[in-house]
């Protein structure tokens, strides 16, 4: 028994991870309808952030809590610096644009290569978060890792943060108004360049924070982004686009599917039992899981 | 001919809001129809729910058949066609091509996977038709706003329905244009239905044989042109001093079609400005 | 109309040329090494006319092409195992593992050569089917179709490595000796095999010539740009986008079973994700909407890949990378569009053009 509740909290973690990637495929999906394949490598960078300022304090504790502003911002600036070079440009293309990120991220992950070597690399886990509560004692205890945990909280605060941006600041305002007529909102004098890149930044910034959660359950290497962010754009797929709750259901049910299938069968096996069980989805709700219902033609 | 249009009891809901609240309308064979009333009254929603892209409650029959329920391209199998508020041509295929894909929902597999070799004697005659004949192998992205729109008609002719429903066929186009969009819409009345969606009150004072009015979901007025103008009620509408209608925003109504998902809920500052801009439209 | 007869003439004299480069000068002028490369380059080319039909004429990105070359090739593949391995006997590597004793349940029909040559297509050709109905049904279109292909990719090739006793794991099936009796160390008969991609090739884009200058090839264009318009005119879209997919799978496929003889290998770093995408990279340089686009481009970036990875990996990333940048934010249109964009500059900017000259 505790096993199955162990592996829906390993779950859960993952889940937590999705969620933090997908908020912020999310956010710019949503926002100019683009899928960026490169959002992956910002999780890279965030990642690599970590253990860049690892190196330089040695201090685990405090390097993991100065990286996550720092790979907030550098993946952020990263995802703004791709929105005005790149995908400005390909405005109304979704499909080459997501081609050309493909591209961007190839780049990407070869420039890490380039500089950090090929060879995965890891940082240490800060006191703090090495050790692990248990929920349930006795002769099957349940124990949660700290570090897991810590996801979770980081997850939690990120959903948090970013609903109460859009829902009370101004620029929460403005970037909703955008989402939901590009044109209107233009017209009623919003600059809708000022808010693509705005909101580019902060989502590609959350990819930067989930890379720094992932420091703490895996390996850091080149290619980490690819691995995890196909499995990210399947939550959008299933959650709705633009559809905050949706996002966050899908991510913590995809998370505890894909664990709680990997427990009864293999790893390999669950992958296609999920992708399988998001095709049976779509065929009951092909707009995903929560969608206005509205009368554009599209 | 044959086939009139019978609605009865239509209701469309969006999430809670009623676009279209029991409309009962009904449409002689050969009648010229046109549908007006202040933006948000539903008329686009109308002829989405009667072409099926839009779910409704109620009855919509044609010929005596019962279409709702019924997936869109079988409506448009049955007969029904309909142009949008912006012209839809298929820009990068020619204007043969794009009438030659319209005539041919009927065509066999081995028909579809040969060449088309000549151009179909109904193409010729709509080519004709709609006076678009010199620029057949011209792509249709380079026709003129009006040619374009002129093409969507020909593009129902070819489909040969019996009913068109047309939404707003004359906006943006010159006198010229709307006097002979006019004539060849009386012409095809002669043997099929024809529904217009329109704004344009000299464009229905023109050619309309009978109107029907919505507001707010339901059909306000119905009648002659004489009829319908002299209705007190039709004016408080337009006049916009009506007796306290029950307010349930309709009149910011999804005719805006503010496309899209929305992270979050609640209306924003831009949704506002779209009211303000449909009741002035209004 | 003699627009159009011009059009097909040229479009024939092109054909002659691409098989008198094929049939006549490769041979003569590749050594047996090159020409096996080429060989392969034009199993690249025959999913990227696929990739032509569905991406370029009907507006579906197939980010998923790898598995279908994938289940061509292991279709192919299995069975050429079996024939190398001899009746009753298992696989080299079923042994080498040694958890098997007798043949998985779905390998045995493989031994049949006929079926085996028959599933090479028709895997493929199911799988597209079921997937195909299953999501254009639904309409789920877009860059959402994009990643469910691209997903599947990934599964797939997940898949594979993970049942390594049945399909050879990360390695694949390896180290085939024989094709149909003959043996693929003689490099005469790797001649042959050569031959028959070609020609394979060549059918395979007539095919694609047919279907897209057909009336069916017209209405696909139609439903790519204007999907709710023929819905309205009394089609179904799903239908329609089905065929194109469907026929992109299957040549996919193909391509997949011909690659085997030719390389002598087939495994998951061939059908997942990155050689996906990959397929399209080709056709996205020479032009998706062009067939001698889509081809020439394949071929020459499967040989860029060779010449510049050979020698200097990193460098073939970055270039890869800039391709697909290159190609699809600035030349949508790919190679086969320069012609038409250099002729527009021309036109509009005719000084220019006299003060280079």
């Amino acid at each position: 028994m505790s096993v199955i509740l162990g592996q829906t909290f390993t779950g859960i973690s993952i889940g937590a991870v999705l969620l933090l990637i997908a908020l912020g495929l999310s956010l710019t999906f949503g926002q100019m309808n683009v899928i960026n394949m490169a959002h992956g490598e910002f999780i890279m960078a965030g990642a690599y952030t970590t253990y860049v300022l690892q190196k330089s304090i040695s201090d685990a504790g405090i390097s993991l809590l100065v990286a996550l502003p720092v790979a907030f911002c550098v993946s952020g600036v990263l995802g703004a610096l791709l929105e005005r070079l790149l995908i400005r440009r390909l405005y109304l293309r979704p499909l080459d644009t997501l081609l050309v990120t493909w591209g961007v991220s190839l780049m990407l992950q070869q420039l890490a290569r380039d500089i950090f070597g090929a060879p995965n690399v890891q940082t240490r886990a800060p006191d703090w978060l090495t050790g692990h509560i248990t929920l349930v004692g006795g002769d099957d205890p349940l124990t949660v890792a700290d570090n897991r945990l810590f996801i979770l909280g980081l997850a939690v605060a990120a959903v948090a943060a970013l609903s109460l941006t859009l829902r009370l600041t101004p620029l929460g305002r403005r970037i909703r108004a955008v989402v939901q007529n590009r044109d209107l909102a233009e017209v009623s004098g919003i600059s809708t360049s000022r808010v693509d890149r705005t909101a580019f930044f902060l989502g590609s910034g959350l990819a930067g924070v989930a890379g720094v959660a992932l420091t703490l359950v895996g390996p850091i290497g080149p290619t980490m982004g690819t691995n995890i962010i196909i499995d990210a754009f399947l939550v959008i797929v299933v959650g709705g686009i633009g559809q905050l709750k949706g996002s966050v259901m899908v991510a913590f049910a995809l998370g505890v599917l894909q664990s709680v299938l990997e427990y009864s069968t293999t790893v390999s096996v669950a992958k296609v039992l999920v992708l399988v069980a998001i095709v049976a989805f779509l065929q009951w709700r092909p707009q995903g899981l929560y969608t206005l219902r509205t009368r554009s033609l599209v | 001919m044959s086939g009139g249009l019978e609605i009865r009891g239509l209701r469309v809901v969006f999430d809670g809001f009623t676009a279209v609240d029991g409309v009962d309308l009904d449409v002689r064979p050969g009648d010229l129809r046109f549908l007006i009333g202040p933006n948000g009254a539903g008329k686009t929603t109308l002829v989405d729910a009667v072409t099926g892209l839009v779910r409704a409650e109620g009855s919509v029959r044609f010929g005596g058949e019962e279409l709702l329920g019924r997936s869109v391209h079988r409506i448009a199998r049955s007969g029904i066609g309909r142009t949008f508020q912006t012209a839809t041509v298929f820009e990068e295929l020619t204007v043969l091509q794009n009438l030659d894909i319209a005539a041919g929902a009927g065509r066999s597999m081995w028909t579809m996977l040969r060449r088309r070799r000549d151009v179909p004697v109904p193409v010729a005659r709509a080519l004709e038709t709609i006076g678009l004949t010199d620029v057949a192998d011209s792509p249709a992205g380079t026709l003129a706003h009006g040619q374009k729109q002129w093409l969507e008609i020909g593009m129902l002719l070819v489909q040969d329905v019996r009913l068109l429903l047309l939404d707003e066929p004359v906006a943006g186009m010159s006198h010229d244009e709307r006097q002979a969009t006019g004539e060849l819409l009386e012409r095809i009345s002669e043997e099929r239905t024809v529904v217009v969606i329109e704004h344009d009150m000299d464009f229905l004072r023109s050619f309309a044989r009978s109107v029907s009015v919505l507001h707010a979901g339901r059909v306000l007025s119905e009648g002659t042109v004489t009829e319908v103008q002299a209705d007190p009620r039709v004016q408080e509408v337009y006049l916009g001093h009506a007796p306290e209608v029950p307010s349930r925003g309709a009149d910011d109504g999804p005719d805006d079609g503010d496309g899209g998902a929305a992270v979050g809920a609640g209306a924003a500052s831009a949704g506002d400005t779209a009211a303000d801009a449909a009741v002035q439209e209004a | 109309m003699n627009a159009l007869k011009g059009r097909a003439a040229r479009a024939w004299y092109g054909f002659a040329a691409g098989a008198v480069l094929l049939f006549a000068v490769a041979p003569a002028a590749l050594s047996d090494f090159r020409l096996g490369l080429f060989a392969k380059y034009l199993c690249m080319a025959m999913v990227a006319v696929g990739i032509c039909l569905a991406w370029g004429r009907g507006g579906l990105l197939t980010l998923g092409q790898g598995v279908f070359f994938g289940l061509g090739g292991y279709a192919m593949a299995m069975h050429l195992k079996l024939a190398d391995a001899g009746p009753g006997n298992l696989p080299d590597f079923m042994q080498l593992y040694g958890t098997a004793t007798e043949l998985p349940w779905w390998w045995r029909p493989f031994a049949n050569p006929a079926v085996a040559l028959a599933a090479t297509v028709l895997l493929p050709v199911a799988v597209a089917a079921l997937l195909g109905l299953l999501v254009f049904r639904r309409r789920v279109k877009g860059a959402y179709f994009a990643i469910l292909g691209q997903a599947l990719a990934a599964a797939f090739a997940i898949w594979l490595v993970g049942q390594q006793a049945t399909t050879g794991g990360t390695n694949g099936l390896t180290d085939i000796q024989g094709f149909f009796g003959y043996d693929l160390h003689d490099p005469v008969n790797q001649r042959m095999v050569y031959f028959v991609i070609a020609a394979v090739l060549l059918l395979v884009v007539l095919l694609a010539r047919q279907l897209i200058h057909s009336r069916y090839g017209e209405l696909l264009v139609a439903v790519r740009d204007a999907e709710e318009r023929v819905r309205f005119l009394g089609y179904n879209p799903a239908n329609v986008k089905l065929v194109a997919y469907v026929v992109a799978a299957g040549t996919a496929g193909l391509a997949g079973a011909l690659f085997v003889p030719a390389v002598g290998i087939i495994s998951p770093a061939l059908v997942g994700i990155v050689p996906s995408i990959e397929f399209v990279i080709g056709a996205a340089v020479g032009g998706r909407a062009s067939l001698a686009g889509a081809v020439l481009g394949a071929v020459a970036v499967a040989w860029a890949r060779t010449a510049l990875s050979e020698e200097f990996p990193a460098a073939w990333t970055y270039f890869q990378g800039l391709l697909f940048v290159v190609a699809l934010a600035f030349l949508p249109g790919g190679l086969a569009s320069l012609p038409a964009v250099v002729r527009r500059r021309r036109a509009a900017a005719p000084v220019a053009v006299g003060e280079a000259a």
